[in-house]
């Protein structure tokens, strides 16, 4: 263990340097959250629960799609789509074909990242506004094939999905939002790890170095098509897991559930928590997730003391999201995680300051 | 001659020093009326510092970019000698180049501004680094290895380059001088088999310069490695090259030691009513 001296942090080897928690602060921090995530469902009632199972879920594809924005910078606002695909991959061959649950979920993230890739071949040739208008596209012909091509939903744009089960075990209606949690907490944990693996190698590097200049990463040995159809791979195939759970999660998946203004409000998740950064996809999950029910509980609250606030609140809802994320655009442009880190490394040396 | 041990070589070319290492036969390359190379030919010679020169706008950084894929000429050859053989590097794309050991620096800092000294550098070892999907997600295990493996030797050219100091800084914050290091130090870990400098003291003062210089010369003399340099700086060109191709308006107009391209009367006349050598 590395004790911070009043010089800094200072390593003696690389692999300690490499490690992404050295101090005893950070370790304590980690163990505290970990705590914290498993007393959660046994402190919140299943409503509040239910939110947080959705900020689960959120933030696994708020993941992918930060891998492929803010660490690739392709923009896309195919986000929906893509979750779409996952959905109704899954939802089918568990509900057709009788695939077992977890199987059809890892064929839905292969399926959604081969779609992924295919979707990001315009990205070999444009760039900035002309992709992001591409990747709409691509919306808009997966909204367009849910909602008319009759073998799939029949016409109706919805299908069923069986509830989760493995091997004959099935969820049960009073555990529901408990085992889900479970359920939703490891995938996002293993989820947010990998996706902070990848980036401190080679691979992830690469994403990066053409994010940040696509003519030096060719020049240094990337392959800039490889790259790129590479990071539509990998973040599709995360949003394909988050489109896959909420499928069975809910039991039925509607193509209303994956509009543009999905892919829009997960854009708005990861500006807030700040572009480039796994934690931040995370915090951005949750911070626009937890608004609308906090403002109706804020609504609630007041609603004896000032009742026309409480009637003035819902309506507010839709337009603090949006004004949430022209705040952090103007001021705080790398969100939620760079606020974090100050604080952080305000206290960070302690019992040392700077 | 001076040594210092080092635990890498840095020179990824197996050539017998002495030999041709790189030859453009008749480049020709022209952007719509712009002939900005017309007819160039040169041999770069292993173990050389070999400098091109000439007035702004003379073609040199086109050539630069020619021989590192990111332009390609309309007419010529350009082959790159290996110990067993030589390849035709035109028509090949940048990362094809840079795996066959073409590195390079550019007039304009180009470094990955978001990324630290040490991503940057790490970042050179690419073309040598495997990329698979797995052992990235899992990390422990082969990926980690790798990384500790390729750390060794980036961090041998940042003591080389005296960036110990800087190692963990975002590129976006350093000074320029720094910056144009780090930037040779990202080439250097590389391990090319051809290092390709456009300017890299351009814009510095003459402190800079001399540092610079110091670690040009460090890399050729200590390293092996063969230089082609672009620079403006008459007094460093003439110091520190084996040879000189001097480039006028895209032609060739003159190639030889410093002291016959100085007493060059059409290299003189060049330069007349420019900045005079
Ligand atoms: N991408 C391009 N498109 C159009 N013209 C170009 C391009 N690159 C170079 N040129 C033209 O080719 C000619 C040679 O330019 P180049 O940049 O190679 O000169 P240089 O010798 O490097 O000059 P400097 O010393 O100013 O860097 C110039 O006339 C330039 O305008
Ligand atoms: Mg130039």
């Amino acid at each position: 263990m590395i004790v911070p001296l009043a010089t800094g942090i200072h390593h003696t080897s690389y692999a300690s340097e490499l490690a992404l928690r050295n101090t005893r602060g950070e370790k304590a921090r980690l163990g505290l959250g970990i705590l914290a995530l498993g007393a959660l469902p046994f402190l919140l009632d299943s409503y509040w629960l239910s939110v947080v199972n959705a900020i689960g879920i959120a933030a696994i594809g708020a993941i992918g799609l930060n891998i492929l924005v803010g660490f690739t910078g392709q923009i896309s606002l195919g986000q929906g789509g893509f979750l779409a695909v996952g959905a109704f991959t899954s939802a089918l061959l568990s509900g057709r074909a009788g695939v077992p649950i977890p199987v059809a979920i890892a064929a839905a993230v292969v399926v959604t990242a081969i779609g992924g890739v295919i979707a990001g071949l315009p990205a070999l040739r444009l760039k900035g506004l002309y992709l992001a208008i591409a990747t709409l596209g691509s919306q808009e012909i997966i909204e367009f094939v849910i909602r008319r091509w009759r073998w799939l939903t029949g016409g109706q744009g919805f299908l069923e999905a069986p509830p989760l089960g493995v091997l004959g075990w099935h969820v049960q209606r009073a555990t529901f939002e408990r085992t889900w949690y479970w359920v939703i907490l490891g995938a996002a944990a293993l989820g947010a790890a990998a996706a902070r693996n990848v980036f401190r190698t080679a691979l992830g590097r690469s994403f990066m170095a053409v994010r940040d200049h696509e003519v030096a990463a060719s020049t240094i040995g990337v392959n800039v098509t490889r790259a790129k159809l590479g990071a539509f791979a990998l973040s599709s195939g995360y949003v394909g897991l988050a489109g896959a759970l909420t499928a069975h999660y809910s039991g039925t998946v509607s193509w209303e559930r994956f509009t543009r203004e999905v892919s829009v409000l997960y854009l708005g998740m990861i500006i807030v928590g700040g572009l480039g950064s796994i934690a931040g996809s995370i915090y951005g999950a949750a911070f626009l997730l937890l608004l609308p029910p906090l403002l109706s509980a804020l609504a609630d609250a007041v609603r004896t003391t000032a009742p026309f606030l409480a009637d003035q609140l819902p309506a507010l809802q839709v337009a603090a999201v949006g004004l949430v994320i022209m705040l952090f655009l103007i001021f705080e442009p790398r969100g939620l995680d760079r606020l974090w880190r100050r604080v952080r490394d305000y206290f960070g040396s302690w019992p040392f300051r700077y | 001659m001076i040594s210092r041990e080092y635990a890498f070589l840095l020179n990824g070319s197996t050539l017998a020093s002495g030999r041709p290492v790189l030859e453009l036969a008749d480049i020709g390359l022209r952007f719509g009326g712009i002939q900005a190379i017309d007819g160039v030919g040169l041999a770069v010679t292993q173990g050389t510092i070999h400098s091109i020169i000439g007035p702004n706008g003379a073609g040199k950084s086109s050539l630069i970019n020619c021989v590192s894929g990111l332009y390609r000429p309309q007419r010529g050859r350009i082959s790159l000698h290996h110990g067993d053989g030589a390849v035709e590097l035109v028509g090949r794309k940048p990362h094809e180049l840079a795996r066959l050991g073409i590195a390079r620096t550019f007039q304009n800092i180009e470094l990955f501004r978001h990324l630290s000294v040490l991503e940057n550098l790490l970042l050179g070892r690419h073309t040598r680094m495997s990329l698979s999907l797995l052992p990235a997600l899992v990390w422990f295990g082969p990926a980690r290895r790798q990384e500790i493996a390729h750390r060794a030797l980036v961090e041998e050219v940042i003591d080389r380059l005296a960036l110990q100091a800087v190692r963990h800084r975002p590129v976006s914050t350093l000074p320029y001088g720094l910056a144009k290091r780090v930037e040779l130090g990202r080439a250097l870990c590389m391990q090319p088999a051809l290092l390709l400098l456009d300017e890299p003291m351009a814009g510095m003062n003459a402190e800079e310069k001399e540092d610079m210089a110091r670690h040009l010369l460090d890399v050729n003399r200590l390293a092996g490695l063969t230089i082609v340099l672009v620079e403006h700086d008459m007094d460093v060109v003439m110091d520190i090259s084996h040879r000189v191709t001097v480039l006028d308006f895209g032609k060739r107009i003159a190639d030889g030691t410093p002291d016959e391209v100085r007493s060059d009367p059409r290299v003189i006349e060049a330069y007349l009513g420019r900045d005079v050598a």
